[in-house]
């Protein structure tokens, strides 16, 4: 691992630090991001629980990218699942940027050269567990650099789901740089759920690269909620014939959020399909940026990629950035793409309204229904409650217009 | 006893006047036939009476029981007692009956007791339960969404009730039973009633005790349900007339292209 930071630090300090004139940084606040600001840290500090509606299958708790708690259902573990530090497990080295190696950034390299404790969640062949994988991190101190890292190998014919819970105290000007790489061997089906949470005074910076193999399934989800900016970049690269993603996310920013979502869809191999679905609400004075790109290589022949970004403006302050992108290097494919930004449908309002609804309640029920065709589909339902609940309370303070409870 | 009273109505869209001195009294129990040629201003009428956007009011007057609606948001006039079957119910993507009739204010029926009544006037008219959960008029043909729209009129008990061409787009079952539906509610409650409509099939079972010719933006003749039954013989060729609308000054920016 030693060698591995070295080799990551060296790798950085050859790295372009990013800008805004580089095209993938266009719409972000990048400029403002001043590193010397932040620096590493490992400590204690309280984390919120997880409400979730099951038992899961293991939990791991993190502070500041360092695991303070591992528990795993022994049932799990006797099925030779690996859940918890990565250097407790023998091939945790080799694992370990199998799938961001092929995809690194400044960021990515930032979080390999200082990652204190690494995750690994490894599924053993043929190993199904049909509850969820907990994956908790909180980070706290002013000015703190936290770099948490996920490494997920599901071997072949596995099936796991995952929640992965970023958090942050309220208040605390501080820079997170996730990074989760998900290795789907041929067969292997992984569900994944991050939801972002962070305090709006935070900076997120999060990479989630997977790789699937034949016959595999990811289901890779986003909530993005909190963050002052926070951006989360996506690729799914389909290298197994038949490879197949559901990619979605849902988003809510308001007062003077920033979020940013950069997807890829890489169909390496023939006969690979991915859906994505990006559908975000936007209040107050924040901002939303979408770039997605659909790539289909020239072998991959019988692609069917879709690729749908929608956003819901709750107001004349709000701005949203919609732009998606095709590239297409085989003639056998399908594929489409679509995006929209509008305020909320007034047909929509006056029937709600027409029916005694009041403004604000009538704009709350049409919000939520926008976003309820992700919540409906995301692949971790025991954590579908709390997260609604959640956006039912930012969707309140944001609809909160002040109009009509007369 | 209730009282709808429209007085003088004027509105206009994107600067073009629709309505022209609407007079109109509706009290509880009775049911008031509108009939018209397409573009005589029926449908404005519902809108501008329901506060659809889009509408600029020019002039007159429209109370429940003193209760001035033209000016007050569309919900405030729900629970006033108004309530709107449009001809073209609204898909809202992800909320159900359910959901928007619990928000409602326009019922005095508690959260916990609506879906039990949602549930009965399902049963009522022949509409399956299973589309109370879902979301509203999304995939629903046009005779589901007939009968949504007489559902929820059931459930929210209003004192006024414009129904905007409810027998369109619906099958002679569905006709019979939604039109059923409504005259029990006007013996049941003393629903008033407001039917817009061409044709005068949807009165084998809802009985009107009076028939209003619309033409021109206004009730240009009123008589007993036999006018219903000489319209279809004679068409509306005598009342269309051909005169051009008049044009307002300024034009409304925020009116709807769709009305």
């Amino acid at each position: 691992m030693v060698e591995r930071r070295v080799a990551a630090a060296r790798a950085l300090s050859e790295t372009e630090v990013p800008t805004t004139a580089l095209e993938e940084w266009r719409y972000s606040p990048i400029d403002k991001l001043d590193l010397s600001r932040y620096s590493p840290v490992s400590g204690l500090a309280d984390p919120p629980m997880v409400q979730l509606h099951v038992e899961p299958a293991a939990i791991v708790r993190m502070v500041n990218g360092g695991i303070v708690m591992v528990e795993v259902d022994g049932e799990v573990a006797a099925k030779g699942v690996h859940v918890g530090s990565l250097f407790d497990h023998e091939d945790g080295r080799q694992l370990i940027g199998s799938v961001a190696d092929g995809a690194a950034d400044y960021f990515t390299r930032l979080n390999d050269s200082f990652a204190p404790d690494p995750v690994l969640v490894h599924v053993p062949r043929g190993v199904v567990i049909d509850r969820p994988i907990v994956i908790t991190n909180h980070s706290a101190g002013e000015g703190s650099a936290v770099f948490p890292r996920l490494v997920v190998r599901i071997e072949e014919g596995a099936s796991a789901t995952i929640l992965d819970r970023q958090t942050s105290d309220d208040n605390h000007d501080l820079l997170v740089c996730p990074v989760a790489e998900f290795d789907l061997a041929d067969g292997a089906q992984l569900g994944y759920l991050n939801v972002q949470q962070l305090s709006e005074s935070a900076w997120q910076i999060a990479s989630q690269l997977s790789r699937v193999g034949k016959q595999a399934t990811i289901t890779a989800a986003t909530a993005g909620l909190g963050g002052a900016y926070a951006r989360t970049r996506a690729d799914t690269r389909l290298v197994g014939r038949g490879a197949h993603g559901n990619l979605q996310a849902l988003y809510f920013g308001d007062r003077d959020q920033s979020l940013d979502f950069r997807t890829f869809q890489d169909h390496v191999a023939p006969d690979t399909s991915s859906n994505l679905l990006y559908k975000g609400v936007i209040g107050g004075r924040s901002r939303s940026v979408y770039t997605g790109l659909i790539r289909v290589r020239p072998g991959a022949r019988g692609t069917n990629a879709y690729q749908t970004n929608r956003n819901l403006k709750l107001g004349p302050d709000a701005w949203a950035e919609s732009v998606p992108n095709l590239e297409i290097e085989n003639n056998d494919v399908k594929c489409s793409h679509a995006s929209s930004v509008s305020p909320v449908d007034e047909d929509q309002r006056f029937y709600l309204e027409s029916r005694g609804v009041t403004t604000a309640d009538a704009e709350r029920l049409i919000v939520g229904g926008f976003l309820d065709e992700v919540l409906q589909a995301l692949p971790v339902a025991a954590a579908v409650p709390s997260l609604k609940a959640a956006l039912a309370a930012r969707i309140a303070e944001a609809t909160d217009g002040g109009d009509d409870n007369v | 006893m209730s009282e709808l009273v429209v007085e003088g109505l004027r509105a206009s869209v994107q600067g073009k006047v629709i309505l022209d001195g609407v007079d109109l009294v509706v009290r509880s129990g009775e049911v008031h036939a509108i009939m018209g040629p397409n573009g005589s201003g029926k449908s404005t009428l519902s809108h501008v009476l329901a506060g659809r956007p889009g509408y600029a009011v020019l002039g007159g007057s429209a109370t429940i029981d003193g209760v001035e609606l033209l000016g007050l948001p569309a919900w405030k006039r729900a629970e006033a007692g108004l309530f709107l079957a449009m001809q073209y119910p609204t898909e809202v993507p992800g909320v159900a009956v359910k959901d928007m009739l619990t928000a409602s204010r326009a019922t005095d029926t508690d959260s916990d007791s609506i879906y039990a009544r949602m549930e009965a006037e399902a049963e009522r008219i022949g509409f399956s339960a299973k589309f109370l959960d879902r979301p509203l008029n999304v995939d629903l043909s046009g005779g589901e969404k007939k009968r949504n729209e007489t559902l929820q009129l059931g459930v929210l008990k209003p004192k006024f009730a414009i129904l905007d061409e409810l027998d369109s787009g619906l099958d002679v079952d569905a006709l019979r039973m939604v039109s059923r539906r409504v005259e029990e509610e006007t013996k049941e409650s003393g629903l008033g009633v407001i039917a817009i409509t061409h044709y005068s099939r949807l009165f084998d079972e809802l009985q009107p005790d009076v028939v209003h010719i619309f033409a021109r933006g206004r009730i240009v003749e009123t008589g007993g349900p036999k006018l219903a039954d000489e319209l279809e013989d004679t068409g509306y060729e005598k009342w269309a007339g051909t005169d051009k609308p008049e044009v307002v000054a300024t034009a409304d920016p925020f009116a709807d292209p769709l009305a």
